[in-house]
């Protein structure tokens, strides 16, 4: 201790820093401490939280088109701790937003804006219009869908603003269209301009808060004190809280959520962070060009009348104004928040494209963990997203329609007829169990999610929501052409379930049926004729050439070998070819390069050639001959397919 | 002695850790006191965590090159470079190692990373890494000199890899060949630590 002393000793009489630190902790508290002088603190701590964690974030991320989100990504779900780093910064956020609401509501109740204050009140004011372009800048600089598209509409209001708009817009977005250079001057807002902004306004701020002293709320409860160490503590507790609520919230809502990729061209359900849904819903009161009103002269008068405040609260009617106005302003924006809310969570369609936008987000980051192509992770989600788009009506892929929808939900009445088999007796328990069965999901989940929507008590002529299963009539082609897939295929029971041909033409009308329950029945039990089939299958799906099985069909050539050998000796080529090509000899699709690129891009192009299905095509369309996707577009489908 | 007395008194009280009793103004109270310093401590603990927890979580992210185990560099495998009948006997030709790399979150496909020195001297083949084992500058060869060259800190070295001049601790890096079907040429491509005595593959 007598070390530190002389440290400090030797220290204060080169800088004089005894008396800044003395000045700073015994300012006088007139009353004594009171826990209703923290808001300015915890504020002040919030934002220590943001520039802490924001700098190391910053150290992760790379803001441009084709690295925005992948950076993000990888900070959060590969670097250690970048999870909760993450998190921290954003749930930090969120809390300051409300802090900064209570801060304002102390402060006009204690009426500590009027004179000599009301520079200082104007100072806490443009403090928290920086703070709210923070939050607007950051949401957008993950580049997901829920930035990127609430950013879209916060710029479009932009855009709209009297005379000065439409420059404002292309100065903000740094060209007419978002891209690189949006990403760049958000970024160089949010962690640069609006920083340092707000480091010389909170200098300023706490510099008048000090030149004039707190402002005590009378009746005083004791004699004076001085900040430290008991308003210190009072401070300290209240700090403490805010990061507990931050903890509370990271790990309840498992950290920060990272939709996919910005995508133009996929449907999103655009809302903004939650403290702004009130003007978001307040735009919907305004048709067309009133919009203008709604989005930019309301909130601008009432904004001007906020910082009017010290002015207008000079008298004691003034003040009883400015506390009615506070007041209706929260009571309004509270109102408007739930409408929000409650049309949302009974909008069919936004609950669907939240799930569907939900089960995207899984995907890409999923397929992510390999790696990510430098043209950037949405190059990963072209593949699924053709194939949701036109293959999905009637092929699945490990049972989901690409995109990992396997359901849609829909309002189901309890007495429809749309249940499959109608519970025998007409209790509510019952029917709700069977419509949980037929969906896919627990009771319990079934009853969580009408819950939300404030149906607590589910009585028999209510509408609930029902998530309905998708169904698929052509096979599935997860894993297309690889052994495993082949092995279920091939199985004589298998080839005609729903998952393959069941729903298909080909079920009734191909041989193929026939042919393996005739040469393959009881294949389980009979060791021989497995080891037969799996020859054969080894040999077919080496024609695929699939990237993940090289190195098997490698080491597997004398098998292959076999395979072929006893492809023609069963009969097989009686219908298929295989190696040697005529079209006109073969009823049944050739074989060769079965599930390679090529022959894959073949029956894409069009299933009905002779060389596949010819005029025993069961409904596909010749999706490159008609064309309906380009050259370009069966490529990334095929390739995805493949695992490429 | 009057002099050191009096500085003793001016430093003793303004001491911040210390000077409330200087202000209080009920100091003589043991019980009061004892709480006045819960509460100092308190604070300053409730302080320290607070403060740490952010900085914490920031470190920890930092950190994470040093944390992580070095999965990202793949063993190395052999690459075929050249055919025997493109090299030119003992004159030294430069590759490039092009590879699939993936840095941070991206996966690229043949991108190059490096460079060896082929050299074929009677029916043997030499590679050589092109990184100088100093301090990881570009190898040069010198035609008329016949010779490598450093250009960041002059280290030469003859054909056979040796040093004959300057600071470099080691002879160039050498790397396995092997000749496979007769003609194709192999190569193993690895990275060596720079600067040390000995060849340390990382």
């Amino acid at each position: 201790m007598h070390r530190v002393k002389q440290l400090y000793d030797w220290l204060d009489n080169r800088t004089g820093v005894r008396d800044h630190i003395r000045e700073v902790l015994f300012e006088n508290v007139p009353g004594g401490s009171r826990w209703r002088y923290v808001w300015g603190s915890t504020l002040t701590f919030a934002l220590m939280i943001q520039f802490i964690t924001g700098i190391f974030l910053w150290m992760g991320y790379a803001p441009s088109g084709q690295t925005a989100w992948e950076s993000v990504y990888y900070i959060d779900y590969h670097m250690t701790g970048g999870h909760f780093l993450r998190g921290l910064h954003h749930w930090t956020a969120q809390v300051m937003t409300v802090l900064l609401v209570l801060h304002l509501m102390q402060v006009v109740i204690d009426g500590a804006y009027k004179a000599p204050r009301e520079v200082n009140f104007w100072f806490g004011v443009i403090l928290l219009k920086l703070t709210l372009a923070l939050s607007l800048t950051g949401y957008l600089l993950p580049w997901d869908q829920k930035g990127f598209w609430a950013t879209k509409v916060a710029t479009d209001i932009m855009g709209g603003t009297p005379i000065i708009g439409e420059q404002l817009k292309l100065l903000v977005l740094g060209g007419a269209d978002y891209g690189h250079h949006t990403l760049t001057r958000f970024f160089a807002l949010h962690a640069g301009i609006l920083p340092v902004s707000v480091i010389a306004l909170t200098v300023g701020h706490i510099y008048l808060f000090r030149r004039h002293g707190i402002t005590p709320k009378k009746p005083l409860k004791g004699s004076d004190e001085f900040f430290w160490p008991e308003q210190v503590l009072k401070d300290a507790v209240a700090c403490l809280a805010v990061l507990v609520t931050v903890l509370i919230l990271h790990f309840s809502f498992d950290g920060a959520h990272l939709d996919a990729p910005a995508d133009p061209s996929t449907n999103y359900p655009a809302r903004p962070d939650w403290y702004f849904l009130f003007l978001f819903q307040f735009l919907k009161y305004f048709p067309g060009h009133w919009e203008v009103l709604g989005a930019i002269v309301l909130p601008g008068i009432v904004m001007t009348l906020i910082f009017l405040m010290p002015i207008i609260g000079k008298s004691e009617k003034g003040h009883n104004f400015n506390l009615k106005l506070l007041f209706g302003i929260l009571v309004f924006a509270g109102v408007l928040t739930y409408v929000a809310v409650n049309q949302d969570r009974n909008s069919l369609t936004y609950l669907n494209s939240k799930r569907k936008a939900y089960r995207e987000a899984e995907l890409v980051k999923e397929m992510a963990q390999k790696g990510i192509p430098p043209g950037g992770a949405l190059a990963l989600l072209q593949g699924p997203k053709l194939f949701s788009q036109h293959c999905a009506s009637c092929h699945s892929y490990d049972g989901h329609n690409g995109l990992r929808n396997v359901d849609e939900i829909k309002f189901v009445n309890f007495e429809s007829t749309e249940l499959k088999s109608p519970p025998s007796q007409y209790r509510v328990d019952d029917v709700l169990k069977q419509i949980a069965l037929e969906a896919g999901i627990t009771l319990k989940e079934l009853r969580e999610w009408n819950e939300k929507r404030g149906k607590t008590k589910i009585e028999l002529d209510d509408q609930i929501l029902v998530p309905i299963k998708r169904d698929f009539s052509a096979p599935d082609l997860k894993g297309f052409a690889s052994r495993e897939y082949l092995t279920e295929l091939l199985h004589p029971k298998r080839f005609t379930s729903p998952k393959f041909f069941g729903n298909t033409a080909h079920a009734k009308k191909s041989k193929m049926k026939g042919f393996l329950e005739d040469e393959f029945d009881g294949i389980d039990d009979d060791e021989a004729l497995r080891k037969e089939m799996n020859q054969i299958i080894k040999a077919l799906s080496a024609e695929a050439k699939l990237p993940s099985q090289t190195k098997m069909d490698l080491n597997d050539k004398a098998d292959i070998q076999t395979g072929h050998e006893l492809f023609e000796e069963i009969g097989c080529v009686d219908c298929h070819a295989l190696g040697d090509w005529n079209a006109d000899e073969y009823s049944a699709p050739d074989l060769t390069g079965y599930g390679s690129r090529e022959w894959l891009m073949g029956i894409i192009d069009n299933p009905a050639h002779e060389r596949f299905y010819g005029s025993k095509n069961d409904r596909m369309p010749a999706f490159g001959k008609d064309e309906k996707l380009t050259r370009k577009q069966m490529e990334q489908i095929v390739d995805w397919l493949r695992g490429q | 002695m009057g002099l050191q007395s009096h500085l003793r008194l001016n430093i003793e009280p303004t001491y911040f850790m210390s000077t409330e009793d200087n202000f209080s103004d009920q100091e003589s109270q043991p019980e009061r006191s004892d709480r006045r310093g819960f509460i100092k401590e308190a604070s300053c603990f409730i302080g320290a965590v607070v403060g740490a927890v952010p900085m914490t979580a920031g470190i920890r992210v930092l950190i994470d090159p040093i944390s992580r185990k070095n999965s990202e560099s793949e063993k190395a495998e052999f690459i075929r470079l050249a055919e025997l009948t493109e090299l030119q006997d003992g004159e030294p030709m430069k590759f490039a190692i092009v590879e699939d790399k993936s840095d941070k979150w991206s996966r690229y496909t043949d991108v190059p990373v490096g460079a060896v020195y082929l050299l074929k001297q009677d029916e043997k083949v030499i590679a050589y890494n092109t990184v100088c084992p100093h301090l990881g500058c570009f190898v040069d060869y010198r035609k008329i000199e016949k010779d490598f060259f450093c250009p960041c800190h002059d280290s030469q070295f003859s054909l056979d890899g040796k040093l004959t001049k300057g600071v470099s601790p080691r002879p160039m890096d050498e790397l396995t060949v092997e000749i496979r079907n007769g003609v194709e040429v192999w190569v193993k491509f690895e990275r060596f630590k720079s600067n040390t005595k000995e060849k340390i593959v990382i």
